[in-house]
């Protein structure tokens, strides 16, 4: 049952009825990040150097290309979800709320597709060492 | 036609409590692990485009500024982790009442002290305990 009219629906009032969406899949992602970001964390420090061969060789071994795809899929989405609400909850002037809506949300996306075909390249022209 | 809509009681009609900063520092943070986000990517781009970009990169990144903005880094991460767990342990249902969220608040900031130490130590000091 609503509790509104049609005509304040229209005008905008209403809810999207995504709320729901962005609360869930914040959550989701949230909990996808726990163990990825953590196991970057450890894997970086365990290398024995961070000089390029080091993190190449790394990059292009076994799951990691794909869990570093992962890890930055999760964070991007997750990171455009919680920057998003800051931004409404902060930029008062509509057209600049949208800007910045529209701008956070494209570079999140140019970002995670960066770094993704980065880890793709780095491991596609790593060649594979024995041991 | 557009009416004023209600607004909420502003922050500061409110009696400050610490968990309102926890509340707070997780927003902070969560910008902080933002921009953090485009720097591990820029990282990742050098790493992929070859060694002279790379130590464009590592220069940067060893510079004083560069260590500084790292040293934050790591600890809004381990806030953001560790607040996290506690949002998601309210999610449930969880931790609620006022005396957990107090406790739990403090164990936030332990668990966050405690890691950023641990892993700025092995990553100053030596990789053999990692």
């Amino acid at each position: 049952m609503s509790l509104q009219s049609p005509l304040t629906r229209v005008r905008g009032r209403g809810s999207a009825k995504s709320g729901v969406s962005h609360w869930w899949v914040q959550r989701v992602t949230a909990v996808t990040l726990v163990p990825l970001t953590l196991w970057f964390v450890v894997k970086l420090l365990g290398l024995p150097s961070l000089n390029i061969g080091d993190v190449r060789e790394w990059v292009a071994e076994g799951w990691t290309p794909v869990l570093l795809i992962m890890l930055l899929g999760a964070m991007a989405w997750h990171s455009a979800l919680g920057v998003q609400v800051v931004l409404e909850d902060y930029i008062r002037l509509k057209s600049l709320k949208v800007a910045a809506l529209f701008t956070s949300t494209i570079f999140h996306v140019l970002v995670a597709i960066a770094g993704s075909y980065a880890v793709l390249r780095i491991a596609l022209t790593t060649p594979i060492t024995a041991g | 036609m557009m009416r004023e809509r209600p607004l909420s009681p502003h922050l500061d009609i409110y009696k400050f409590a610490y968990t309102m900063a926890t509340s707070i520092a997780h927003r902070a943070s969560g910008i902080v692990l933002a921009f953090g986000f485009n720097l591990l990517v820029w990282w990742l781009m050098a790493a992929a485009a070859g060694p002279a970009a790379y130590e464009r990169v590592q220069g940067v990144v060893g510079s004083w500024l560069g260590q500084l903005a790292l040293a934050g880094w790591l600890l809004a991460f381990a806030y953001h982790l560790f607040n996290g767990l506690r949002h998601l342990n309210w999610d449930m249902g969880r931790g609620l009442e006022r005396a957990e969220a107090r406790r739990s608040a403090l164990w936030v900031v332990i668990a966050t002290v405690v890691l950023t130490a641990w892993i700025g130590y092995v990553a100053f000091f030596g990789g053999e305990t990692a």
